[in-house]
């Protein structure tokens, strides 16, 4: 099981976070290096009626491809996707994306339980979570079924997240894989799928 | 969170048993969605089984209509995306008011929060009275709300603000009454509406018009029905008529990419000459 676990291929690396994870992702987006072999989705609450594109803000920090998804976007590795605010991300068979624009899940949309539990039906054990800071119990769950389906399953560790509750709900709730720091998180994600993870 | 009652092979056949028998056929939606649709449905109705959905739907003529009001998206509001309905007022707004008879088709207009919205910018640039408005959906019990006008009050706030965003300069409440939780929407912004169900998947083109509004309908359709959609509403559009989507949907990658130009940055195009 072990050795199983060890060996398998991360295809997509997805994040979770609200009130007090966009200083997180300005951490450890430049700091991803840029020959990563999967996507990254970043499912992140935010005010609908934003002026400034999210893209815009993170493409000037890295040289990885920064893109806030639209409709039936092809995920290509390397690629970081943000999901736009108002709608809940869906990744079909194919690897496109679908949007919704249905009932708010949690209070919120886009919805991080929404994301992850497509997500775990997708790649099962061959996806990775991460769920940051926030002050809502968004998440909590599907990254709990992520882990039913043997996905890898991360929180930040609530002492040093800003707003420690969102992660503090996975942790209550279940034996989450590993409780990083923004350190440990932007390790982890510079050793996925090498020999060192 | 539970893994779902429903798995995606045991929905095509479900999908396939509702289009043989009742002709709406859901088998070109996209999966992601209508599989998480179809699954809230199973919790909420307590369905135990994938075969007891199943015969349900098939023997019983109401419960369909739940079923396809239910998989169906109904998720809308007033002058939804303020600075949409701005680009409609400042911008095309202008370019119809040159025709003496403006036909305009709003496609899957759900329960009608956005057919009254558009009525009132028509009706405060004076053109309402030489509009025809085809409204329609594939569900007719949302259409019958859409007919009603009676929205809830504690909506208001946010439409009287999406209102104002949007380049409107009245007061929102001359435009509706309240009845004890409710408000119901002047009668006159409804003059020259049509309320109609049509079905973007099997029905055909049935006017020729100056713009078509359907936006957030094409994000639960696949690639291949998005493109026939399309191509539904290109030839139902005049030349230098305008196509106005959802802020997430695209013209691009179809074959009408070629054929219009977009306005601005609106998910709004414009039919070339």
């Amino acid at each position: 099981m072990e050795e199983k676990l060890l060996n398998k291929k991360i295809e997509l690396l997805v994040i979770g976070g609200s009130a007090g994870s966009f200083d997180v992702l300005l951490q450890v987006i430049p700091k991803i290096k840029s020959d990563i072999n999967f996507p990254i989705i970043i499912i992140l609450h935010r005010k609908s009626n934003t002026p400034t594109s999210i893209a815009k803000i993170f493409s000037s920090k890295t040289n990885l491809p920064v893109i806030e998804c639209e409709e039936k976007e092809i995920l290509q590795p390397g690629t970081i996707y943000f999901s736009p605010p108002d709608y809940h991300l869906l990744v079909e068979n194919d690897h496109s994306v679908s949007l919704d624009s249905s009932e708010k899940v949690n209070y919120s949309r886009p919805s991080i339980d929404v994301t992850f539990k497509n997500l775990a039906d997708l790649y099962h054990e061959n996806l990775a979570a991460i769920l940051l800071s926030g002050a809502n119990s968004d998440g909590a769950k599907g990254l709990f079924y992520i882990k039913r389906n043997n996905g890898i399953t991360i929180v930040q560790d609530p002492a040093v997240a800003e707003i420690k509750f969102m992660p503090q709900q996975a942790i209550n709730l279940f034996e989450v894989d590993h409780i990083f720091n923004i350190e440990e998180i932007i390790n982890y994600i510079n050793n996925i799928n090498t020999t060192l993870n | 969170m539970k893994a779902d009652l429903i798995k995606e092979d045991e929905l095509h056949i479900l999908l396939i048993d509702v289009a043989q028998k009742y002709g709406y056929d859901f088998t070109e939606y996209s999966m992601a969605s209508l599989k998480r649709r179809v699954n809230r449905l199973c919790l909420i109705d307590k369905h135990k089984s994938f075969a007891e959905l199943r015969y349900r739907i098939l023997n019983d003529e109401e419960y369909l209509s739940r079923f396809v009001e239910e998989i169906t998206v109904n998720v809308t509001e007033m002058f939804r995306d303020p600075s949409f309905y701005k680009t409609i007022r400042e911008t095309i707004i202008p370019e119809l008011a040159t025709h003496p008879h403006i036909k305009i088709w709003l496609a899957g207009c759900s329960t009608g929060e956005e057919v009254y919205s558009l009525s009132i910018v028509l009706h405060e640039t004076g053109l309402l009275h030489k509009t025809l408005l085809y409204a329609t959906d594939i569900n007719p019990s949302v259409l019958e709300v859409a007919k009603q006008g009676i929205y809830a009050i504690g909506d208001m706030k946010l439409y009287s603000e999406n209102y104002i965003n949007s380049g409107g300069i009245k007061d929102f409440s001359t435009y509706y009454s309240a009845i004890y939780d409710h408000i119901k929407l002047i009668d006159e912004l409804k003059l020259n509406t049509v309320f109609a169900t049509h079905n973007l998947v099997a029905d055909r083109s049935f006017n020729e018009f100056q713009l078509i509004i359907c936006r957030n309908v094409l994000i639960y359709f696949n690639k291949d029905l998005q493109e026939k959609v399309l191509t539904l509403f290109d030839d139902s559009l005049e030349n230098s008529a305008f196509l106005a989507l959802g802020s997430k949907e695209t013209i691009r990658f179809s074959d009408l990419e070629s054929k219009y130009t977009q306005i601005g940055r609106e998910k709004i195009w414009r039919k070339n000459c």
